[in-house]
């Protein structure tokens, strides 16, 4: 059986590169990962997605990565200019968009020079050769064509004149050359559904729905995907097609869907907004990889949501908090230099007590750094970058789905808790997609809310003993008139106090309330041999690598375990005495070691560092084989 | 017993909270809290539907002193956390009290924005042409040479005027009263209640620690009548002890004349029109200055236009008219999906 990636070279029987097959039956394979690469223009995202889309919808299990350019238009045929969809498919748990690619389709030779170090050793190579132009070849600094010469020997290539025959097609059709541009990409999503004996059929129907107004634009683009389609199967370019093994284990009995994090996100939100009964209210500013979040939920007006593009991150929030001490489950949703705006802003949330959920889809920093790429380097800014004592809860999405249940429990615990709740979320699962066994209502947590109303015994500041949360009391309501600020209050009254007992008790509370947090949190899972001598954290996105780098490891008989922080604050009762239960303990994380310092410095143990920060998620085989190197010693 | 507190009537008094008030003695902010409670009574406003919000500054404290819901917020960002509550409850009353600071410089943007997105809220700009929370620095609206402890060599950055600011913007409502006129002051605060959209409202307000006397030419009782010419809708612009002077439009421009020195009839004054769609007569008036003329005050601009959170529900209303109401099931199963049988 063939693991999710792991090995540079795809094993013989498993791999879609036998040449000296020529069967009408197509072979079967295992965890397969392809990648599409094209200029920014090509419609790669849009590509890969519905072939994603397609697959999911087939049965396979699917995860995607999508890495575009931070420019919208970098120069054309550049490598600046590269968009890149990856994705992994097979028959069974699929928890990354796999390390090493099995089949790469490029549209230009920016996109074989920027990819090809991602293809494994005898991997497919699927080229547009029509845009092989000595012009553009000369651009990515190509002296020969490699097309042409031995550059490519170690592959199997595939050279299709995707843009003539496109043309060709089209032709009957009299299209402008524009539109024929366009449907470039159907034409190659039609002969790779035809490689992998993928059904056209919900492509069909998705450009009937897409592009419902537009009979000429459906039109070309069907012929594209037909054209492609059949273009593989005329020919004897490939020797065989490929399926994916059926599963072996039967999924979770379901209806199933295919979704991205930011999604997911914006569902779940809406979801815990309608189940607490409270109209949601979204401040934003546009942010990549954020924005996204603003659109979707700008799209649901009818729960009803209301979504407010402010001026400014700061604006944003200031408007969420505003929603939400007059009644709304109130977020605002960002990426790092939007939260380094908001700071001052969720100190208030903090010191006033409101629910307030917080998004920040994490990119690369600082500064601008890379607006379309991945990083977990947020975890201390989200801990600690406000004045004063200011602690709140903190929550990590560890894949696509995980968003959906994440922005539930963001909004019960700061509905609870009466505390603001910072989402980390990353580039990497907001942008990726994966199929969602959509829950049924009865699944879902109870989200409770009630606003106060009792005029007789009202006191703002007056606790709740167990959770240590405030009254929610709206404007609106008669009776219950009162200030609230971001000077110190005093216990009970909320009115003004500065005295020094007095602020020494609040800052206490506010910590107190955040650390009973815990008793909300479930106890760890921990994966893998739980007698193992080797733990490995991790938090956020990781969650698929390390997952799979484990069951590896397990398969290859090294023992080893994993737990998952889905709370990085308050961090989980149990995970002080799960830290110490190991002999090593390795923390993996897209930063320069923010949690490792943090939990070195909670629970004094002497845990080492996996850390990386090129704006690309760990490959299984990075943290597979560290966990080799710390087993042997 | 809501309604027994609906029907009861307010007086003054009981739009007062029981926080002592902690302003300097004799600071202007005195007489426009005042004169804004007597307005609320005037008003018979609800209590409960009152929401007051501030920024940070002296003037921003106004919210503790008053009865009502209250949000003391962050420095400048006051209409960012009004606009969230007016999106949420349409129907409450929602003031923000602002400083010149506070508004025009670290909230310069927000003022804008909330302006120009016209919600219903009414804003007050307590002027007092200084910083007075953290203790007399130079704001934005200071006057070039002004001394003070961040200019101890005379200020040299040229100032912001907030009535052309708020004009530009989009402002539907726009007034200016000195803080030493408390009918005045309840009369134009009840006018901009009323108003469908957003308010501005420019106090000329005596910081008496860090500034005393810097509206004093024009706000002092005595100066009054000769230093400012109060606008009223449709009636000629006149001013002076006995109102025989006044402004006439001499080509593009405006002049002060004096009706029986230099034998102009009332006739040929030009007759304010705050309702006017074109705003060039407003922006004309707002941007007079003291000396050269006498000072404008009163409501230089009222017009409708469509109101921020109105639209805003509406919208919400048609998509949910358009595509059915909210099904969380129908949201979650849209799109592709597939069914994996038990
Ligand atoms: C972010 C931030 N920066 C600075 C301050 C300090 N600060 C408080 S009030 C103020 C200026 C207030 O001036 P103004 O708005 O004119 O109000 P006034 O006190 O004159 O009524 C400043 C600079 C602050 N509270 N917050
Ligand atoms: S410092 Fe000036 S503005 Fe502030 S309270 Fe005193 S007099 Fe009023
Ligand atoms: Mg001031």
């Amino acid at each position: 059986m063939q693991k999710e990636v792991s090995a540079d070279k795809a094993p013989d029987k498993s791999s879609p590169i036998d040449e000296d097959r020529r069967s009408n039956a197509p072979e079967e394979l295992d965890i397969t990962t392809i990648r599409f690469a094209g200029d920014s223009g090509d419609g790669m995202q849009l590509l890969g997605t519905r072939f994603a889309n397609t697959s999911a919808v087939f049965g396979k299990d699917v995860m995607t990565l999508a890495e575009y350019p931070a420019e919208i238009r970098a120069p054309a045929g550049t490598i600046a200019g590269v968009s890149g969809f990856q994705l992994s498919m097979g028959p069974q748990d699929i928890y990354t968009a796999g390390d090493m690619v099995d089949v790469l389709v490029v549209m230009n030779p920016a996109a074989l020079k920027s990819n090809l170090e991602h293809v494994k050793e005898d991997g497919i190579l699927i080229v547009n050769e029509d845009t092989f132009t000595a012009k553009n070849l000369k651009k990515v600094g190509y002296d020969e064509n490699p097309l042409e010469n031995h550059a490519l020997a170690g592959y199997r290539v595939f050279p299709v004149g995707i843009s003539r025959l496109t043309a060709l097609a089209l032709e009957p059709l009299g299209v402008e050359r524009e539109q024929v541009n366009k449907s470039k990409n159907l034409f190659a999503l039609g002969l790779i559904c035809w490689l992998f004996n993928m059904p056209l059929d919900n492509t069909l129907n998705w450009l009937k729905t897409k592009f419902g107004k537009k009979p000429d634009v459906i039109k070309a683009n069907t012929e594209a995907l037909i054209a492609g389609n059949k273009y593989g199967d005329s020919n004897q370019l490939f020797a065989t097609s490929y399926v994916i093994k059926k599963r072996e284990k039967q999924k979770q009995p379901g209806t199933y869907r295919y979704l991205n994090g930011n999604s997911a996100l914006s569902m779940g939100l809406i979801t815990a907004a309608n189940r607490a009964d409270l109209h949601l209210f979204l401040g934003s500013y546009p942010i990549t990889p954020a924005s996204d979040i603003l659109h979707e939920l700008s799209r649901h007006k009818e729960f009803p949501v209301t979504t407010f593009q402010a001026e400014d991150e700061i604006a944003a929030i200031g408007a969420a908090i505003g929603a939400s001490f007059s009644g709304s489950l109130a977020v605002t949703s960002t990426s790092g230099p939007g939260m380094a705006l908001k700071t001052e802003f969720i100190g208030l949330a903090v010191s006033i007590e409101l629910p307030l959920v917080i998004i920040n889809v994490q990119r690369g920093g600082p500064s601008t750094g890379l607006p379309t790429k991945m990083e977990q380097s947020d975890l201390f800014q989200a801990l600690w970058s406000r004045p004063g004592e200011c602690p709140l809860i903190i929550l990590a999405a560890n894949s696509p789905k995980d968003c959906f249940d994440t922005a539930i429990e963001a909004c019960r615990l700061t509905l609870k808790y009466m505390t603001p709740v910072i989402i980390l979320s990353d580039g990497y699962i907001a942008n990726g997609s994966e199929a969602w066994r959509i829950p049924s209502m009865d699944d879902l947590p109870e989200m409770k809310n009630e606003f106060y109303t009792n005029a007789k015994k009202f006191h703002p500041y007056q606790r709740d003993s167990k959770t240590l949360a405030r009254p929610w009391a709206i404007p609106g309501t008669p009776g219950l008139e009162h200030r609230v600020g971001g000077l110190e209050k005093e216990d009970i009254t909320g009115g003004v106090d500065q005295s020094a007992d007095n602020h020494a008790k609040m800052v206490h509370f506010r910590a107190e309330k955040v650390a009973r947090v815990v008793a909300d949190i479930p106890p760890l899972e921990i994966e893998g041999d739980k007698d193992a001598d080797l733990l490995v954290v991790g938090w956020g996105s990781s969650y698929g690598a390390i997952t799979r780098a484990v069951m590896n490891a397990t398969d290859d008989n090294v023992s080893v375990a994993s737990v998952h922080l889905r709370h990085l604050s308050p961090l989980p009762q149990d995970l002080g005495d799960i830290l110490k239960r190991y002999k090593n303990v390795l923390i993996v994380e897209n930063n320069l070691g923010q949690l490792w310092t943090l939990l070195r410095s909670i629970y004094l143990v002497d845990a080492k560092l996996l850390s990386k920060v090129n704006g690309v998620p760990f490959k299984i085989s990075e943290i597979e084989s560290k966990i080799h190197e710390m087993v042997k010693g | 017993m809501a309604e027994a507190i609906e029907q009861k009537e307010l007086v003054r008094k009981d739009y007062v909270s029981d926080v002592e008030v902690r302003w300097c003695v004799g600071c202007g902010d005195y007489g426009i809290l005042k004169s804004f409670t007597v307005a609320m009574a005037k008003l018979q406003l609800p209590k409960e539907k009152v929401c007051i919000v501030s920024g940070i500054g002296c003037s921003s404290r106004f919210p503790y002193y008053v009865d009502t819901y209250g949000f003391h917020s962050v420095h400048g960002r006051a209409p960012a956390v009004a606009t969230g509550i007016k999106l949420t409850q349409p129907d409450l009353s929602v003031w923000v009290i602002t400083g010149d600071g506070d508004a025009l410089s670290i909230g310069g943007n927000h003022f804008i924005h909330m302006l120009r997105r016209n919600p219903d809220i009414n804003m007050i700009l307590f002027n007092n042409q200084i910083y007075g929370l953290t203790k007399g620095q130079a704001s934005p609206t200071s006057p070039i040479g002004k001394i003070t402890k961040s200019t101890p060599f005379g200020l040299i950055d040229g100032p912001m005027h907030p009535l052309p600011m708020a004009l530009t913007a989009g402002a539907t409502f726009v007034a200016r009263v000195p803080d030493t006129d408390g009918a005045m002051i309840t009369d134009i605060l009840m006018q901009a209640h009323k108003h469908k959209g957003v308010a501005f409202v420019e106090i000329l307000q005596n910081c008496n620690i860090f500034n005393d006397g810097a509206w004093f030419p024009i706000a002092k009782k005595a100066n009054r009548a000769e230093n400012s010419i109060v606008l009223k809708h449709g009636e000629p612009m006149t001013f002076g002890a006995d109102n025989t002077k006044g402004f006439r439009l001499n080509g593009m421009n405006i002049e002060v004349v004096d009706m029986e020195k230099d034998g102009v009839d009332i006739s040929e004054l030009l007759v304010h029109d705050a309702q006017s769609q074109d705003a060039t007569l407003a922006f004309k008036l707002a941007n007079l200055a003291h000396p050269e003329f006498p000072y404008p005050v009163g409501v230089f601009r009222q017009v409708e236009a469509p109101v921020y959170e109105s639209g805003v529900r509406k919208q919400e209303h048609e998509v949910a008219e358009k595509f059915g109401n909210a099904d969380v099931e129908k949201m979650l199963h849209s799109g592709e999906t597939w069914q994996v049988e038990a």
